[in-house]
């Protein structure tokens, strides 16, 4: 914040003392008629004003601080000839535009938008469509990308690249865009501080939200809906993620949200509806899971490989097939006060407190890990009766695995 | 038949054993409701008690009419109507007086509880329309056994035989097999051995509703088709219309032979 | 009006009919007797088109009875046991029959006959057994048909109602009626029959008048002869 604020002055002295800032219009009636002329013609802090038309360009290179802001929505149409705009400069705005038609290659990411190694960046109110990568940030830092609209039609994982890729970029903001039909909705690589706000991430090929070696990052207020495998989270640390919905991510390796060695993290007030798994775990520690609702999922945690000391409280787990599954008879993990809609248990002293511990993995879980034809049986009377045995004296499951206070009323 | 239907189901509706029945349902409803406040949990519960009594109900109930009106089987016989008529009208009787027993003692509750404001409602209907179609296939069934065994006390084992073994024992079998073939593909043999058995198709009829995440968390290709797409429902529905059609028809087979 | 022509019919391993040649054409009194398991039920029954002969035609008024159910129009049929739907009324029953049977119904007079009329909006597993062989009875006699057939009519009837049984039975017969009846209680069929016929281990033993059997086994007394009938066949 105040890196940017700082920058900020200092352009602003620049522009007062040195040069009066200008602004170009560029229409295709006008003597600039390309972005590429304007953009040519520009002078430090000069602002390009595009009306509205349809510009046939790419390879565009911005290597001065510019405001390229367009009216009505001018289409910049690649002709899928390759990369369309490439930043290279600081403080460059872009606002308004439509890109179209970026180049497909399986030798270099061609971008709608590129930013290398630049800084105070802001992409607003952009549409993307017909892309390879959309919004791709190259080790850069405080930007801001807000409010963008990314529609792709990926087929494949190999013939498609991310909506909004950072790499070795940090303090970026990622608010209110909307991304789908791409591979990764929002895409992390060794990228620290960001914060993504308020996104909607959908109907993408592979993930809506992945993390890949980033730190201090958060995430809040997303929906994750119907992507091919809902939000992976990999080899990261200290991630907040709060109040996110996570919904209808279904399918043989799908989950809402895969933990893959992940550790000290924050999950609260998310909502994981409907999807195979709710929560993947694998080698992930220390991570406070408070305050989430799961609602209707096939598995609402599946718990793989070890994970330690992770804690479970004030969570509604809600008509799940499975609450939880674990793959191992070790349990270091704690469950206390959670909500379970399975709870068959009595409170005589009235405390909204069940009075017997209630048992979250079946054996059934345990069956279907080994056997997954198994479940086909799901709900059968004969895997009630077997399910009920275990439950009272555990065999296959581990047997601290319990809350011992689970609540009565489901909690608001 | 059905004059004779119209007499069975009469008289059916006025026994004392269709308003235990209609009552414990009635009962059933509203408990659930009043522990739970939650329609959709509700259904759930109330899936599990209808997959599992309703066939039990049914094989009962057929059983125990057959035996009982055999004298007044007898008389109809010596009237001038078809034998068809007589057999199928008085399973007509008893399977519709018990579905709508399950009709008006689930519906009831669930109604007044505002099932029709609520999202609940198609998968209440799936459960109505699954209670009947296990009425209709084991009153048949129960019809069967009491048709080709004279005596009522065998019979009547027979009859609560077959339902311990569709609602539990068969299942045991079907998974023990899936544990320890578990190397084999095992896709293919699974759905059949759930189409063999009419409890099993209408657990995962309501299962493709409730359950549908969990069930596409499966790796196999036929299994992703089965339950992935309309092929899963349609392919159930119309194997249990199969098990309502073909007892019915070994009832009209056995009644065109069977000697009084 | 009824010829049977070579009638077998088995259950497992019991051969009860063993070839059955029986032609009856005018019409009065006939009652069918033998020992138990002679046959005598099997008999009627597979007239009745409830038992399903394994070998052998039945014809009814010339006709074939294995193709159409509409002979027993024509048939009068009391059963052995009377059991009813236990909820419908006795009226409910009726009108059930009525409605089955179609055409011209004597239930009123019939039900005045047996006193059956307080007993109209009773449910039927609330009468007794005589009330129920009552209603039975009215239930087979109520239409006025060619051909009676009684399956032991007279259990459980109190005199009075037997009188009424017999009147009844007069009566039919006097209006040109065919009549089988099969019954243990000998002095009935000596005070009723027209017509004998005996059977014995599923094979027509004797067709006759009553007299014709004591003349056959020379005796005055109508039990004796079919004692001693029995005893010479087994001797």
């Amino acid at each position: 914040m105040f890196l940017r604020s700082l920058y900020t002055g200092i352009l602003f002295l620049f522009m007062g003392l040195m040069v009066k800032a200008q602004s170009i219009e560029v229409c295709s009636d006008c003597a600039v008629n390309s972005l590429a002329k304007g953009i040519a013609m520009a002078k430090a802090g000069d602002t390009l004003l595009v009306q509205k038309g349809v510009y046939k360009e790419y390879n565009l290179l911005v290597d001065k601080p510019l405001t390229i802001l367009g009216k009505d929505l001018p289409v910049i149409d690649g002709e899928d000839k390759g990369e369309v705009i490439r930043v290279v400069a600081d403080s460059v705005e872009i606002d308004g535009l439509l890109i179209r038609n970026v180049g497909t290659s399986y030798t270099s990411d061609h971008a709608a938008i590129r930013i290398v190694r630049s800084k105070d960046f802001r992409i607003r109110n952009v549409v993307l469509e017909k892309l390879f990568f959309g919004i791709f940030i190259e080790k850069s830092t405080h930007g801001e990308i807000l409010n963008n609209r990314i529609s792709g039609d990926a087929e494949n994982e190999y013939s498609s690249g991310n909506g909004i890729h950072l790499w070795y970029s940090d303090h970026i903001r990622v608010t209110d865009n909307k991304v789908e039909g791409v591979r990764d909705g929002i895409y992390l690589e060794f990228s620290h501080h960001v914060n993504i706000f308020n996104n909607i991430s959908t109907d993408n090929l592979r993930y809506g939200l992945h993390f890949m070696f980033s730190n201090n990052d958060s995430y809040r207020n997303n929906v994750f809906r119907n992507n091919g495998a809902g939000v992976a989270v990999m080899f990261s640390k200290e991630i907040e993620m709060i109040d996110n919905r996570f919904e209808k991510n279904w399918g043989t390796a799908s989950f809402g949200l895969l933990l893959k060695e992940i550790n000290d993290a924050v999950i609260k007030g998310n909502t994981f509806e409907q999807n195979t798994v709710g929560i993947n775990i694998e080698g992930s520690n220390r991570i406070v899971y408070e305050g989430n609702d799961f609602i209707r999922n096939g598995w609402a945690l599946k718990v793989l490989g070890a994970c330690y000391t992770n804690t479970f409280t004030k969570n509604n787990f809600l008509s799940n097939s499975f609450d939880l599954s674990y793959n191992s008879r070790m349990n270091d993990n704690s469950f206390h006060k959670n909500y379970w809609s399975d709870y068959t248990g009595y409170d005589l002293d009235e405390d909204g407190i069940g009075d017997v511990p209630y048992r979250p993995v079946k054996l059934f879980s345990y069956i279907v890990n080994n056997t997954p034809e198994t479940i086909i049986l799901l709900r059968s009377l004969f895997v009630d009766i077997i399910d009920f045995s275990e439950k009272v004296s555990p065999v296959f499951t581990p047997d601290n695995l319990l809350d011992n206070a689970p609540l009565i009323r489901r909690r608001k | 038949m059905l004059k004779i239907l119209k007499y069975s189901f009469f008289d059916l509706v006025r026994s004392r054993w269709s308003y235990v029945y209609l009552l414990f349902y009635l009962l059933i409803g509203y408990v659930l409701l009043f522990l739970n406040h939650d329609l959709s949990k509700a259904v759930i519960t109330l899936m599990n008690i209808i997959v599992i009594l309703v066939p039990l109900i049914g094989t009962i109930f057929g059983i125990m009419y057959y035996y009982n009106s055999r004298e007044f089987t007898e008389l109809l016989l010596a009237q001038p109507v078809k034998r068809m008529s007589v057999f199928l009208g008085q399973y007509l009787g008893v399977a519709l007086s018990l579905s709508l027993s399950l009709l008006i003692g689930l519906g009831l509750p669930f109604i007044s509880y505002g099932l029709f404001q609520s999202d609940a409602v198609w998968e209440f209907g799936l459960l109505l329309v699954n209670g009947t179609f296990l009425t209709l296939i084991f009153t048949a069934l129960a019809f069967n056994i009491a048709m080709i065994n004279e005596n009522r006390i065998k019979g009547f084992s027979y009859a609560i035989l077959m339902w311990l073994f569709l609602a539990v024992i068969y299942d045991g079998i079907f998974l023990m097999s899936l544990v320890v073939f578990g190397e084999y593909p095992l896709d293919n043999f699974s759905i059949i051995a759930t189409m063999l058995n009419p409890i099993d198709l209408s657990r995962i009829l309501i299962l493709l509703k409730l359950d549908i995440s969990a069930l596409l968390g499966y790796t196999g290709a036929i299994f992703q088709k089965f339950f992935g797409t309309h092929t899963g429902v349609l392919l159930s529905m119309t194997i249990l219309t199969l098990w309502v059609a073909l007892p019915v028809y070994n009832i009209y087979r056995k009644s065109l032979k069977k000697d009084f | 009006m009824i010829r049977i022509e070579n009638l077998y019919k088995r259950f497992g391993r019991n051969e009860v009919l063993k070839g059955i040649d029986l032609q009856i054409e005018s019409p009065g009194i006939y009652a069918v007797l033998g020992p138990n398991g002679s046959g005598k039920t099997t008999l009627i029954k597979s007239i009745l088109g409830m038992v399903i002969p394994d070998k052998g035609e039945i014809f009814f008024k010339g006709n074939d009875i294995s193709k159409s159910p509409d002979y027993r129009n024509d048939i009068d049929y009391l059963p052995q046991i009377a059991n009813f739907p236990a909820n419908l009324t006795v009226k409910e029953i009726f009108s059930m029959i009525k409605d089955l049977r179609g055409g011209q119904a004597s239930d009123q007079e019939l039900m005045a006959a047996f006193g059956l009329s307080p007993f109209m909006d009773k449910r039927l597993n609330t009468l007794s057994g005589g009330t129920k062989q009552k209603v039975n009875i009215v239930l087979s006699l109520m239409f006025n048909s060619k051909l009676i057939i009684l399956d032991e009519p007279t259990t459980g009837l109190d005199p009075v109602a037997l009188i009424r049984l017999k009147e009844l039975l007069l009566q039919e017969k006097a209006a040109g009626k065919t009549i089988l009846i099969t019954t243990h209680i000998m002095q009935f069929v000596e005070e009723m029959a027209d017509e004998i016929v005996f059977l014995l281990e599923g094979k027509i033993h004797f067709r006759g008048s009553v007299n014709g059997l004591k003349e056959r086994t020379h005796t005055s007394n109508f039990e004796k002869a079919i004692a001693q009938t029995l005893t010479h066949h087994y001797a």
